[in-house]
């Protein structure tokens, strides 16, 4: 477990750096753990419950366990008619889970997300991050094999 | 000044007022539903929405302010229809059972529905289904009726500093919830109840106990006592189409008997006791060196506030029970001896204008008469229920007097019911103690009114006492940050959980601006400025009380059942 | 055939944006030099003279904004660069920022002394950690040069909402809170950034700035459209040729972005709709693409330039297919503080479903109708008032789409 109170006081001095915190986090485990708002909140001096707000608030974060490697599938409009549903359906058949659930081995997780501004190679997933356009079916083996 | 034409009526309004003041000024109501008098602009129902001259958008009149030459309609078919349409949208998404509803006939969504007439509403109605909040004895919380417009937040955050309540989640998701979205036991929350006064709807409300009531009295095996608290009476009227301080105790007296309560007696008995053992801890704790400044202890809001936040200044409490407890104890030992009734048969049942009393008649240490010292706690507003369910008519009921024994009180325990009444009955008593001397005016006028933070120096004849009073939980926290920083100029603070004292508690009539809080405290010194006596020391059953029972303050009976101890309530987070 | 002009974007391609010193030899900095030289009001008259107008989507007088928080009295002033770019199909702001940083780390250096300010921030979203990067190592070696001189400029990261790219719940993301706009008045020029004037422009606004310095207000209102002046960076997604950014005068039709720079719409299918500014565009039929796109004249057709997004649709799309998913977008980002948007967006979404799946009637067409209107109307940021503006204009334009499907 990452000593949550060590990485979010290195954001101490940066005011409203919260968020800049709990990204910090994320990028160690993937997800905010309840321990992390409190200590966030401590770091910084304000209420649990506007942590928790804050948390709560941003599509990126998540208060819940969820897997590893966080795969998000860009449905806005112009990924949408570029075909996001069949990259949806094939990495949900690859993984053998559904959108918004993690693989059972905890290493990834398939969310929803909007546009992620790769707009010019729609339909763009992003791993980490990370973004991939252009996906089709058959590119998905190769892309998740970075992540085994 | 700015010159404003509001539905064609021209008012002159100073720089900066919003619309809505502007209309207030016309004679125009603009309907609202997230603003609240007292608390800063959430403009987030867009509920009053009104229509300017020259401008594609509707603005919000709470939020917008005027400018010179400002022409707005605030009834215009473009606004009542997304008056309406808002309003649909808030039903579609809301319960609706008024029937069987806490704020049934008192509700801000409901008045707002009646108004604009909204009838078929062309959105199919869906409502979360979740669970209600019953965690704690004091306070319940429905979020399906939650319209979010986040009074209870700013009430429990910036009047309370309690910050238990905030957001969750956003968009169509987003809730108001307690800290980290657990239940309110879990929370901060101090069971203060000024959430309560904040909700225009059924969202937050007393824990209603009003079966177990009913229960009681149907018994024939219970003996059923009552305590009327000091703020009462003043408020309880209200709730009966009476105007603020217009019931006279002895009328609400017989309105109680009337309810089937065996016993009347009143909790003013044991505000005027607390004094005494109040003021004598104060006083030994200045001769002997004790704790400074000594905190009162009578608000259970604020003893949960202080064991969640300040558990490090939980000596500086007073170690006197609240006078509801002391009452309990009481009455299931000296007065039930007194009385000659077997203490077992006897139900304590208290009157408050306060739902963390719920809370502490609870606590297990609460327990010295042998008994749960009091058995039920009614707020004021499910007495005001109870009476309107009695059919009584206060007009034409016949005075009734308080029992024996514990029933007779003071001026002194009167003004326990607004800030700085504790302080100031003290005053009373200690200058008296002290000196020696007869008080000539026993008006601490320093100690009243809403000012937040009250402070003064008493000279008790040479002996000087640095006094400080704070209502409402944001002034306590000012207070408390001083003594812990070592910084603490006072030897004795009084501190009330809610904001006016008790007079605005949790449990009282609705109370929205503190306009009315102000009415309720006027109404207390009209009360005190009449009686005979005003001065605990010279309540004569509390003199019967030392003689046959207590013997002296700060005694050994006294430890036993009037006095208490704190702990730390060890939340796992703030 | 229309030309790609590219006055954002002249050092695309030329410059390292990794390396300072191809900026600077590129003329990069000099600006900055000559405004320092000028005073703060001439500076803010020059910007204002040029007509230079938000490219964020709201379309406000650059100059003119910066008047108001010069004139504001205040200890400490802020300057925020929004690059939040979260409208879905735009991604200018990252080639701007990708290829030429300092573009943007001059102009707001210009603007911090032009209205007072010492620090700036950039807003950048959440998605683009790799900007980030780019960003602060340009923030560096400006440091580095000391070419910023005491102008100091900091990245902020959001962290996935839409809502954040409105300036207020941008301040308050800023400030560390949850994203939700502020009622207005008071504007962040007046009261901004922990209660300090403020100024928020777009990345590509900023872009701009230098330019105008170098070349002159006249120079720069002299381009595309009189009242918008300029140029602007679009990008293009969905049935075009060529799926790319263009940088054109604003006096450039929409035909021309569709035709002449997008090379027509794909697989030789017939044009059907073109959004235009994002997910909260309007839509376009055929009978319309001769408008220009400049601000105003997109306003007179009931459409936005918004953020310069170009999503264009064949013959074979299903309109109301896609309004559903763009009604989705909403419900997910509204940001839940005000009643219509909160409860609205999510009823548009429901409906939109209905009737996308053939189970809607007229009335849920006329209730959507209704409701959109409201909402344009009356919530309080907007993201609740744009919201209903697809819905609304391709009632308006598709019927026929909508009319197939209802029962
Ligand atoms: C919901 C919403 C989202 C917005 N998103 C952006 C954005 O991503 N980038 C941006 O520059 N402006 C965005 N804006 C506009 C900003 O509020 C603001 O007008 C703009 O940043 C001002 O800069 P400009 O004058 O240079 O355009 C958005 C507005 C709204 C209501
Ligand atoms: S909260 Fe108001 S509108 Fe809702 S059910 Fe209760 S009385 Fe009716
Ligand atoms: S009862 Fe008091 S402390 Fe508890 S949530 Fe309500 S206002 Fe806050
Ligand atoms: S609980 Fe009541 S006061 Fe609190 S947000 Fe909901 S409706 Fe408003
Ligand atoms: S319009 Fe939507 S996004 Fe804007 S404040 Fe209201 S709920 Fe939030
Ligand atoms: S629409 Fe999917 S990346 Fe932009
Ligand atoms: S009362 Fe004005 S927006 Fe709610």
């Amino acid at each position: 477990m990452a000593d949550y109170k060590e990485i979010i006081t290195r954001y101490k001095d940066l005011p409203g750096g919260i968020i800049e915190a709990y990204h910090a986090i994320q990028k160690e485990q993937s997800y905010l753990p309840e321990e992390a708002i409190i200590a966030a909140a401590e770091v910084f001096e304000i209420p649990v419950k506007d942590a928790y707000g804050v948390a709560t608030f941003y599509s990126m974060f998540s208060v819940k366990s969820r897997g590893k490697n966080v795969i998000r599938i860009c449905e806005s409009a112009p990924c949408h008619i570029a075909g996001a549903a069949d990259v949806v359906a094939a990495l949900e058949k690859e993984l053998g889970i559904k959108m918004g659930e993690t693989t059972p081995d905890g290493k990834f997780a398939l969310e929803f997300t909007e546009c992620v501004g790769q707009c010019q190679a729609t339909p763009v997933i992003t791993i980490n991050g990370k973004p991939y356009g252009d996906i089709t079916a058959d590119k998905i083996p190769a892309i998740l094999a970075e992540y085994k | 000044m700015a010159n404003v034409t509001i539905d064609g009526i021209k008012v002159s309004v100073p720089d900066g007022s919003t619309i809505l003041q502007a209309a207030q000024v016309a004679g125009v109501r603009v309907p609202t539903l997230c603003y609240h008098p007292d608390q800063a602009v959430k403009a987030n129902c867009r509920v009053c929405v009104c229509e300017v001259e020259g401008q594609r958008l509707l603005q919000a009149a709470c939020s917008q302010p005027v400018y010179d030459g400002m022409v707005v309609k605030t009834h215009s078919p473009k606004v009542v229809e997304a008056r309406k349409t808002i309003l649909e949208l808030i039903l579609a998404h809301h319960p609706q059972d008024c029937l069987s509803c806490i704020r049934n006939q008192n509700c801000e969504l409901q008045a707002l529905a009646e108004e604009y007439a909204i009838r078929e509403n062309p959105f199919e109605k869906m409502v979360r289904g979740l669970p209600k909040d019953t965690s704690t004895p004091s306070i319940v919380r429905d979020p399906d009726k939650c319209v979010l417009c986040r009074r209870c937040v700013y009430a429990c955050s910036v009047f309370q500093s309690v910050n238990a309540l905030g957001l969750e989640n956003r968009g169509n998701h987003a809730m108001v919830v307690p800290s980290l979205g657990k239940d309110l036991l879990d929370s901060p929350c101090v069971m203060c109840g000024q959430c309560i006064h904040a909700c225009p709807v059924g969202a937050i409300t007393e824990n209603e106990q009003i079966d177990e009531f009913l229960a009681a009295v149907a018994d024939p095996d219970k003996v059923v006592v009552t305590q009327i608290a000091p703020a009462i009476r003043v408020a309880i009227g209200e709730e009966v189409g009476m105007k603020t301080g217009e019931m006279p105790m002895e009328v609400f007296v017989a309105g109680l008997r009337q309810l089937g309560f065996d016993y009347v007696l009143h909790t003013n008995f044991t505000a005027d006791l607390t004094i005494l053992e109040e003021g004598n801890e104060l006083l030994k704790r200045l001769k002997e060196g004790g704790k400074l400044p000594m905190f009162t202890s009578c608000s259970p809001g604020w003893i949960n506030f202080c064991e969640t936040f300040y558990p490090d200044l939980l000596d500086n409490l007073s170690t006197c029970k609240s006078p509801q407890q002391m009452f309990g104890a009481l009455v299931k030992t000296y007065w039930a001896e007194k009385m000659g009734i077997d203490p077992a048969k006897i139900y304590s049942v208290s009157i408050m204008p306060c739902t963390a009393k719920k809370f502490e008649a609870s606590r297990p240490e609460m327990k010295d008469s042998g008994f749960r010292d009091v058995d039920l706690v009614l707020t004021t507003r499910e007495v005001g229920r109870l009476f309107r369910m009695a059919g009584i008519d206060f007009s034409k009921l016949a005075p009734s007097k308080f029992d024996s024994w514990m029933g007779a009180y003071t001026g002194a325990a009167v003004i326990f019911g607004a800030t700085g009444g504790v302080m100031e009955a003290a005053l009373r008593t200690v200058y008296e103690v002290v000196t020696g001397k007869t008080l000539e005016d026993l008006n601490f006028t320093f100690a009243r009114g809403m000012e937040g933070i009250k402070e003064a120096e008493i000279d008790l004849d040479g002996t000087k006492v640095k006094v400080a009073i704070g209502h409402g939980l944001a002034n306590a926290r000012k207070l408390m940050d001083q003594v812990r920083a070592g910084q603490s100029p006072y030897h004795f603070i009084e501190i009330m959980a809610c904001p006016g004292g008790c007079i605005g508690g949790g449990g009282q009539p609705l109370t929205k601006a503190n306009v009315k809080r102000a009415e309720r405290i006027d109404a207390i010194y009209v009360e005190d400025e009449g009686l005979p006596l005003r001065k605990s020391h010279e309540n004569p059953e509390v003199k019967v009380l030392y003689e046959e029972f207590l013997h002296e303050p700060l005694g050994h009976k006294s430890h036993e059942l009037l006095h208490t101890h704190y702990t730390p309530k060890n939340k796992k987070f703030l | 055939m229309a030309e790609e002009m590219r006055v954002v974007l002249r050092n695309y391609g030329k410059i390292d944006p990794l390396k300072i010193d191809d900026y600077i030899n590129a003329g990069g900095y000099k600006s900055l030099e000559k405004a320092r030289s000028m005073s703060q009001m001439d500076v803010i008259n020059e910007v204002k003279k040029s007509g230079l107008r938000g490219r964020g989507g709201a379309g406000f007088n650059c100059g003119q904004k910066w008047t108001f928080a010069y004139q504001a009295q205040a200890d400490q002033k802020y300057v925020i660069c929004n690059a939040d770019e979260g409208e879905p199909g735009t991604y200018k702001d990252r080639i701007i920022m990708e290829n030429d940083p300092h573009s943007v780390l001059e102009g707001m250096a210009i603007c911090g002394y032009a209205i007072g300010a010492t620090k700036g921030y950039i807003y950048c979203r959440g998605e683009y950690p790799y900007v980030v990067d780019i960003l602060n190592t340009a923030i560096a070696q400006a440091k580095e040069k000391g070419v910023l001189g005491n102008f100091d400029v900091e990245v902020r990261m959001g962290a996935g909402a839409y809502v954040c790219g409105e300036e207020t719940a941008l301040i308050e993301s800023i400030e560390g809170h949850r994203g939700e706009p502020r009622y207005k008045p008071p504007f962040p020029p007046v009261i901004g950034l922990w209660g300090k004037p403020t100024i928020v422009n777009n990345v590509e606004t900023f872009a701009n700035i230098a330019v105008i310095l170098e070349k002159g207000a006249d120079w720069y209102a002299g381009l595309g459209a009189p009242s918008y002046p300029g140029t602007k960076v679009l990008t293009l997604t969905g049935d075009v040729v060529n799926k790319t950014f263009v940088e054109v005068p604003t006096n450039t039709t929409i035909r021309q972005v569709i035709y002449e720079f997008g090379g027509g719409i794909a697989g030789g299918k017939a044009f059907k709709a073109v959004q235009i500014g994002g997910t909260s565009g309007g839509f376009i039929p055929a009978s319309l693409l001769d408008t220009q796109i400049d601000f105003d004249s997109m306003a007179a057709i009931g459409a936005t330039l918004g953020s310069g997004a170009v999503l264009v649709m064949d013959e074979t799309r299903d309109i109301v297919d896609v309004v559903e998913r763009i009604a989705k977008f909403f419900e997910h980002e509204s940001c839940g503080k005000c009643a219509p948007c909160r409860e609205g967006t999510m009823r548009m979404h429901k409906l939109m479903s209905k009737v996308n799946q053939g189970k809607g009637t007229a009335q849920d067409v006329a209730l959507m109708d209704k409701l959109g209107r409201v909402m344009s109307v009356a919530c309080l940021c907007g993201l609740g008032q744009a919201a209903p503006s697809p819905v609304l204009t391709t009632i308006k334009h598709f019927k026929a789409d909508y009319d197939a499907k209802l029962q």
